[in-house]
């Protein structure tokens, strides 16, 4: 690989977008609504996904404002926990389970193998409306009273001790997991069954095998959850007595039951994100990704490691300690792969042609965030230090450095990045450099303090707290409203380039992936010819070869 | 279409009639077996008996009502996931209530 | 995999290049209709996987109580009939069989043979619910039911109670007698579930039954019917699983 590559995008002045694309090839929202094309259903994905984003960022917002002051004063202490609820409960299920596999991985991955389409095109617009189905019921239980048992629906508080939606809460998580297994069931199947010609396992891009390790998380762990929620239905509504302790039943089953399946969704949630950045790094440094093979498998340890951690979430729920050592080692397991990413990234960036667009910018974002967020998983992994800590603000601040500084930074990353592609058009360059920064000032003031107030013991949950944590309090918030303008920026000139951003010509980035070298938008059917991958993956040399020879051919 | 059968060397293996029957009489006398079985006081052994004639029914109807026997290794690695992961659920939940009992140090 | 999966695309290659015509039923994003029955396949399977993890909750909840509360465990299931069990287990093992003739009558295309043996595995499943109606009905007259008035009476007190006294149940302490109810809460959970996919596996039996009639099976593409055999052949090896593990705990 050559380091000393003179980067040189192409000149987009002349590009224009191509008339015949599978956005403008049928009008009229039925051809939206009864579409079977994965790029369209991305699309849908990506619309409905922001949207629950910003009702998840709203009631983020509300509980920032609540904590503002000491006392419970913004809303009643019921109203919090509704907040702080349906927060988790919007942003974990109808945001972060499905955010980079539905929208990206439903857009890219048939690109990326060389394929026309999902396996099952049906199967993927069904997962579509059983999310908005899920949305929209998760949207209903909130408007009509909303649910308050945190949104782990902790037995025995959710089938005994309140009276609020968690039937109907529980029954749109119940829907949105169904959603999730489709989306799962439908990669696994077109990664196996639909590849090119020529594209081997190991010439999948990075993106791909990320998803493949996700999707197997999805169809294997979320059929558990579901089964523990409809037992706590049956709970609630008939009261037979499997997680009822005055019957017998263990509530601590369900916890087990639950966490068989949250804690792998949490590598559900990173590991798309972590494809994203796999190739975001490999683009803007004009590397192939250092140690292709390492970073590859290590997705793959990651959603079998996840397998057997999830006891770690109870640790101090009254588990037996036996089980505490056992969970405790095997979590410290998940580092190593997790590791193994990080350094191969940096390495990567080593003697790499480095520039500085949107996507690169989020995506060192994620690496440092993503970094903090991990290592402070270790504290937590440690059953020690877990018992101190768990329950904490920095419960708090760890899972948010990884979902929010890793996974949504990814997200964004991976917006901008395909967005030419997605679109055909350009974002603002400069504009968007500063949402990226904005975000990474904004999200580190809001939960860096947080670290420091879950050290300091300030409890998680609570709507006021001790007057002699508010500084650090007024700190997060001011951070949140920070890190609410950062979000709130891509979207105002994201929607602004749908008409009036540059066009983006087929490879703006000088990418290698099979994606690029199609038209942007693509077609319905992604490629005039069944393409072959006659080279290697990340092969920039390749890449280089075939503009001379475009050149060539044009002189 | 026949024609196109044979190109593809597991997706229309034919299992014969006389296979599905044959495997029926054995999910038959499997049945008879383990209730049998659950009639005599074999101690620790009955429920074990129980779940290994329960194990070997349903490995036959994996192998060849479903075919499992004559598909390709993916669909066998599939089937593998599927009864590993099952297990890990089970094992690991139970090494916790397992232990529970050993009580602290 | 690599090679098997080299050795699959060759074969769509050379099925290609013969340049014969495309089927009406291969969908369009597919290279060629071994690969659509292959991808349909193995989603199905994959479908399945996570059937097992689904049932798989239900299995752990079960062995977890039936290992705390094991003498509540034998005496409740003695409140289950082991012939209505055995039948239906037989009913079930036999649709199976006739659900694999029937796969076996789409790939050699006799259309009638299909017809008959869908047709008699509906009637078998419609049987097993059937039967399970009447077990159910027998469990709400005995107050089986949890939290349905639920009555400790056959355990406390097994010399009233026919099916107690029939397998020698032994008076239980008013604390373990309580924990037949987790039983039952199992019972009905799982059994429940199992039942729920019958329903649905009948459901899409009678609109096969439809299809099959007119030809839709017969033609060469089998993929719906074998798929649909996989889930029954499925929903049968939970049962085959239920029948030991709630009605035969011990019955020495």
């Amino acid at each position: 690989m050559s380091t000393n590559t003179i980067i040189s995008l192409p000149d987009q002045s002349t590009a224009r977008v191509p008339k015949v694309n599978y956005l403008s090839k049928e009008n009229g929202i039925l051809s939206w609504l009864l579409t079977g094309d994965h790029k369209r259903i991305a699309i849908l994905y990506l619309i409905s996904l922001s949207f629950f984003f910003f009702i998840g960022g709203a009631l983020a917002g509300l509980i920032r404002l609540e904590l503002l002051t000491p006392q419970a004063d913004l809303m009643a202490t019921d109203t919090y926990n509704k907040v702080f609820t349906m927060h988790g409960v919007i942003m974990i299920f109808f945001f972060l389970v499905p955010s980079v596999p539905a929208t990206l991985g439903n857009f890219l991955i048939p690109l990326m193998i060389g394929a026309k389409d999902l396996a099952l095109p049906k199967i993927n617009l069904l997962s579509w409306y059983l999310y908005m189905a899920g949305g929209i019921l998760a949207l209903y239980t909130m408007v009509t009273g909303g649910v308050d048992t945190g949104w782990t629906f902790t037995t025995p508080l959710s089938t005994h001790y309140v009276n609020t939606n968690v039937l109907t809460t529980g029954l749109a998580a119940f829907i949105a997991g169904f959603s999730s297994i489709f989306t799962g069931l439908n990669f696994i199947v077109t990664i196996h069954k639909m590849r090119a010609p020529g594209m081997t396992w190991f010439k999948l891009p990075l993106f791909v095998w990320a998803h493949y390790a996700a999707s197997v998380l999805m169809v294997l762990a979320t059929p558990v959850v579901a089964i523990a929620i409809v037992l706590v239905a049956l709970e609630r509504t008939i009261g037979i007595g499997v997680f009822d302790p005055t019957k017998g039943g263990d509530p601590l089953l369900f916890q087990h039951l639950f966490w068989f399946y949250s804690h792998p969704a949490v590598y559900i949630m990173i590991l798309p994100g972590m494809g994203v950045i796999s190739e975001v790094i490999s683009t803007f440094s004009r590397k192939r990704v250092f140690g292709y093979t390492a970073v590859a498998f290590s997705s793959v340890a990651i959603a079998v490691f996840g397998f057997f951690v999830w006891a770690h979430h109870m640790f101090i729920m009254g588990i037996s300690n036996y089980a505490v050592i056992v969970f405790s080692l095997l979590t410290m397991l998940v580092a190593v792969p997790s590791a193994i990413k990080i350094f191969n990234w940096a390495f990567t960036l080593y003697k790499g042609s480095i520039t500085f667009e949107t996507p690169m910018l989020y995506a060192f974002g994620f690496m440092g965030l993503f970094t903090i967020g991990g290592l402070t998983g270790v504290f937590l992994g440690v059953s020690g230090t877990d018992i101190h800590l768990t329950e904490t603000y920095f419960i708090v601040a760890h899972f948010h450095f990884v979902m929010v500084g890793g996974m949504l930074m990814a997200f964004l990353a991976g917006i901008h990045f395909w967005w030419p592609k997605m679109t055909g058009r350009m974002y603002p360059e400069k504009i968007s450099q500063m949402a990226a920064v904005v975000t990474f000032i904004g999200f580190n003031f809001t939960f860096f303090p947080q670290f420091i107030l879950g050290t300091l013991g300030m409890p998680r949950r609570y709507a006021s707290y001790p007057p002699e944590f508010q500084i650090l309090n007024v700190f997060s918030t001011a951070g949140a409203s920070i890190l609410g303008v950062g979000y709130l920026l891509p979207v105002l000139y994201l929607v602004w380039s749908l008409k009036y951003g540059a066009v983006a010509g087929d490879n703006p980035w000088q990418a290698t992936g099979l994606e690029w070298q199609t038209q942007s938008p693509p077609l319905t059917e992604n490629f005039l010819k069944t393409p072959i991958m006659d080279h290697d993956v990340y092969d920039y040399e390749w890449l280089e070869a075939q503009k001379e020879k475009e050149v060539a051919s044009a002189g | 279409m026949s024609e196109e059968a044979k190109h593809s060397e597991h997706e229309h293996h034919i299992v014969s009639p006389k296979v599905y029957g044959a495997i029926l009489v054995a999910l038959l006398v499997g049945t008879a077996l383990t209730v049998w079985a659950s009639y005599v006081d074999l101690g620790v052994l009955n429920p074990i008996i129980a779940l290994a004639i329960a194990c070997t029914k349903a490995t036959l109807v994996v192998l060849f009502f479903m075919h499992v026997k004559y598909s390709s290794t993916l669909t066998k690695l599939t089937v593998f996931c599927g009864v590993f992961l099952f297990l890990t659920l089970i094992g690991m939940t139970l090494a916790d209530y397992i232990s529970r009992a050993w009580g602290q140090w | 995999m690599p090679d098997s999966h080299a050795i699959a695309e060759s074969a769509h290659e050379t099925a290609h290049q013969a340049g014969h015509e495309h089927p009406s039923y291969l969908r369009h994003h597919f290279e060629s209709v071994e690969q659509q029955a292959d991808a349909t396949n193995f989603a199905m399977w994959l479908f399945l996987l996570t059937e097992v993890m689904f049932f798989g909750g239900l299995f752990t909840a079960y062995l977890i109580y039936r290992n705390w509360y094991y003498p509540a465990f034998v005496a409740a299931s003695h409140q289950l009939s082991i012939p209505l069990g055995g039948f239906n287990t037989l009913l079930l093992i036999t649709s199976s069989f006739t659900m694999a003739m029937g796969v076996w009558c789409a790939e050699m295309k006799k259309k009638s043979g299909l017809v008959l043996c869908l047709v008699l595995t509906l009637i078998l499943g419609l049987g097993f619910l059937g039967v399970k109606t009447i077990e159910y009905s027998e469990k709400f007259e005995k107050h089986h039911v949890p939290s349905y008035h639920y009555s400790l009476n056959s355990f406390l007190n097994p010399d009233s109670d026919e099916a107690a006294k029939a397998s020698g149940d032994k008076p239980m302490a008013l604390d373990m007698a309580r924990h037949t109810e987790v039983y039952f809460s199992l019972y009905f959970a799982m059994t429940g579930m199992h039942a729920l996919h019958m329903i649905i596996g009948i459901a899409i039996l009678g609109f096969m039954i439809f299809r099959a009639q007119a030809g839709a099976y017969t033609s060469g593409h089998v993929t719906f019917v074998e798929n649909f055999g996989l889930y029954w052949h499925f929903v049968d090896i939970v049962w085959i699983f239920l029948f030991p593990l709630l009605y035969l705990i011990s019955r020495h």
